[in-house]
Formats: C-alpha cells, sequence, structure tokens
C-alpha cells in the first residue's frame, strides 16, 4: 500500500513537537482524500486545528460538544444524503476522552443505528489537552495529574474495541502511527464499506506521557511488538484479523521509554506482562473463530 | 507558498459565523525549534522515511533535485528538503533515519 503524495494537513497546526495524533491525521487525510468532512468534538486536535479564522486541516471541520462526535456526523451524512450527495465520506475524529468517557453514549447509539460514518478515536491515554488528567484509557498503574505517583491509576484500560465489537458494526480496526501503510490500507477499506465504522488509533503523546519528543514513532512500534496494542481488524463484530504480528518484546522495552510509568517496579512490569500475555491469548482464540 | 494574516479592523469586518477563512500556514511554527535537523545529502538514501514520519508536513519531496546524491544510482529520485518555516524540531526524522545522516544542531541565538 502506498502513502499519497498529496499533502492535505497544512503545517503551522499547534500540535505539540513529536505529536501522534497530528501524524495519524496527516495519515487519514492522505488515505480518504479531499472529499471528507470531519467532525470534532474537544479534544487536542480542537486545538491542533488553528485559532479562529485559520484551519490547518484542508477540508472542512465542523466543531462539536465533547459528548456529541458521533450523533453530529451521522447528522452531518444525513444532511448530505438528503441533498444526493452520496460520495461525501463523513468522520468524526474524536479523542480518548471523547470516546471512552464523554462521547460513548452517542457513540453507542450511532453505532445501534448503524449511521454511515467513520469514527476515529485517536487514544493518547489521558486528558492530555487539559493537562493530562486519567481517562478511562489510561492504562494499569500510569501516572497522571489526578492519579499521582503514590496513588497510580489502579484500573485497567477500558477495552473500547470489545464494546464496539459487541454492537456488531460492520467493521473495527485498530491502528497507529509506526505503520503507516497498514493504516492507510484500513482507512481506506473503511471509506469503501457501508455503515458505522470505528478505527482506535494508538497516538503517542510526549507532553503527557513524559517521553522524549523523537521517540513517539519508537513508542508507537513497541506498542505493537510488545502487544501491548495488537493491531487487528474485525468484520461484523466477529470475523477477528491480526493484520501485523511482528516479533514479540517483552513490555518493559515499551514502559522503559516512557516517563509516566517511571515509578513503576519490576514486579508491576511483570504484572503487566502477564496481563497482556492473557489477553493476547483470548485474542488468538477469537482469530481462531 | 507564503500566506497573508487575516486582520479584522472593524466589528464589521468579521464573518457572521466562526468559519475558518484560511489556513494556518500563516502560523510559522519554526520559532518554537531549539534544535534543526541538518541532513547530509552525501550519505541520505532517499528512501524518504523522515518524510513519511514528520508530523509537521515539514520534510518536502524535491522532485529532480539538484542535491548531492551519495550514487548516481539515486540521484533521479525525489530528496527530502526540510521546511524551516514549520519544523518543531521534534527529532523523529533524525531518530528514525536508517543510516542516520540527519543531525540535530542546537539553534544559535
Amino acid at each position: 500500500m502506498k502513502i499519497s503524495d498529496e499533502e492535505i494537513l497544512n503545517p503551522g497546526h499547534v500540535a505539540c513537537p513529536g505529536c501522534g495524533a497530528a501524524l495519524s491525521m496527516r495519515f487519514a487525510l492522505k488515505a480518504l482524500g479531499r472529499d471528507t468532512i470531519l467532525v470534532i468534538p474537544a479534544c487536542c486536535w480542537s486545538v491542533i486545528d488553528g485559532p479562529f479564522p485559520y484551519s490547518s486541516a484542508g477540508i472542512p471541520v465542523f466543531h462539536m460538544a465533547f459528548e456529541a462526535a458521533a450523533s453530529t456526523a451521522a447528522g452531518v451524512k444525513a444532511g448530505l444524503l438528503a441533498q444526493g450527495n452520496t460520495h461525501t465520506s463523513v468522520v468524526a475524529w474524536a479523542g480518548d476522552g471523547g470516546t471512552f468517557d464523554i462521547g460513548i453514549q452517542a457513540l453507542s447509539g450511532t453505532a445501534e443505528r448503524n449511521a454511515d460514518i467513520i469514527y476515529v478515536c485517536y487514544d493518547n491515554e489521558a486528558y492530555q489537552n487539559t493537562g493530562i488528567q486519567r481517562s478511562s484509557a489510561t492504562p494499569y498503574l500510569a501516572w497522571t495529574t489526578t492519579t499521582p505517583v503514590k496513588f497510580p491509576k489502579q484500573e485497567q484500560k477500558k477495552d473500547i474495541v470489545e464494546i464496539m465489537a459487541a454492537h456488531r458494526i460492520p467493521y473495527i480496526a485498530t491502528a497507529t502511527v509506526a505503520f503507516p501503510e497498514d493504516l492507510t490500507k484500513k482507512f481506506i477499506k473503511a471509506k469503501s464499506i457501508k455503515g458505522t465504522k470505528f478505527i482506535h488509533l494508538l497516538s503517542p503523546c510526549p507532553p503527557g506521557w513524559k517521553s522524549k519528543d523523537q521517540d513517539s514513532i519508537k513508542i508507537s512500534r513497541l506498542a505493537v511488538k510488545s502487544r501491548v496494542f495488537p493491531l487487528i481488524e474485525i468484520e461484523n463484530g466477529e470475523k477477528y484479523k491480526i493484520t501485523v504480528n511482528p516479533k514479540p518484546v517483552a513490555v518493559k522495552d515499551y514502559i522503559r521509554l516512557q516517563g509516566r510509568f517511571r515509578h513503576i517496579s519490576d514486579e508491576n512490569i511483570e504484572q503487566i506482562q502477564k496481563n497482556v500475555d492473557r489477553n493476547w491469548e483470548k485474542l488468538l482464540k477469537k482469530t481462531e473463530g | 507558498m507564503k500566506e497573508k494574516k487575516i486582520k479584522f479592523n472593524k466589528i464589521g469586518d468579521l464573518p457572521y459565523l466562526t468559519v475558518s477563512l484560511g489556513t494556518t500556514r500563516v502560523n510559522l511554527t519554526g520559532q518554537w525549534r531549539s534544535f534543526r535537523p541538518v541532513i547530509d545529502y552525501q550519505k541520505c538514501t532517499r528512501c524518504m522515511i523522515c518524510w513519511k514520519f514528520c508530523p509537521d508536513v515539514s520534510v518536502i519531496k524535491e522532485p529532480n533535485s539538484k542535491k548531492a546524491a551519495p550514487s548516481e544510482k539515486i540521484a533521479h529520485l525525489p530528496a527530502p528538503v526540510i521546511n524551516y518555516d514549520f519544523c518543531k524540531g521534534c527529532g523523529i526524522c533524525a531518530e528514525e533515519c536508517p543510516v542516520k545522516c540527519i543531525e540535530m544542531k542546537p539553534e544559535k541565538k
């Protein structure tokens, strides 16, 4: 799969240096093309897009309230259909707060009605934009400003992909910026399918994960290699497929690059490794049928 | 491609709705940079991995480039050129470069 040469995203956007979300958008726009409308709730991207009267996205963007990305996208699509426009794709582009916590009600309703939209959750594992508060996407034992080092997060990350699979929507995929060919392929496939499509992107956040700016791609690659974030596709909520399966590495390699995990001990890492292994076994069983 | 800043001198100049009237190309984010990526074209194999992973759309493909190339065989390929107007100096290009031909040099004030 070749990545398009056309640059739809404009430079000058105000993402932090090394931002995974900005790079995700660049690849997504390359795959989807200019015939796309974006709906963005409150999230990092409502800032990255730029201050009034400027916009970096290069395509129409509709800024919406935090909880309403999915339903607004469904409404925009219904409006287009009423005009007889069947070719424009509508993309809801939300962070993990707007998907896992605040936007899940609208997302669930939209998925149940199977509205013809692509819902993208770029997951940076906390409310990074407002000052790194914990979200239900924050991983076990991670530091955030609301789960300080003495009381790191005690809960596991919510399994949003399984929640969406339970809605039996036509297409679900996970992707990350370190594998842009895979990401592009999934966006092009999602565009060709009718119904609600859900794409979960892991998007490294240097200020929030307390990692080095230049390590963003390395971390996202290690997330896949260590099987913390497997790259999969699910069709109709039941047909599972692992799309990229590189040689595995230890979870430790992934965790030690991030300052938000600096306080955790080797026993804790052992525990996380066990969880990751168990989830991987479960996933393998699902791919078998 | 340089764009002009949009100015509203009186209230009547404002649009009726909060719509975008221009792109963020007026916002020169290159000022944020504390390290400057410099490509050594004698070593660069023109694989374009730096172009692929740039989050700020600041590595540009230059076709028919006159830049130096390590061998004649690859001289016809497009060369990566860094747009210092917008490069924020994150260093992803230098980190991901397979031949390590990009050096991050401190910006002098």
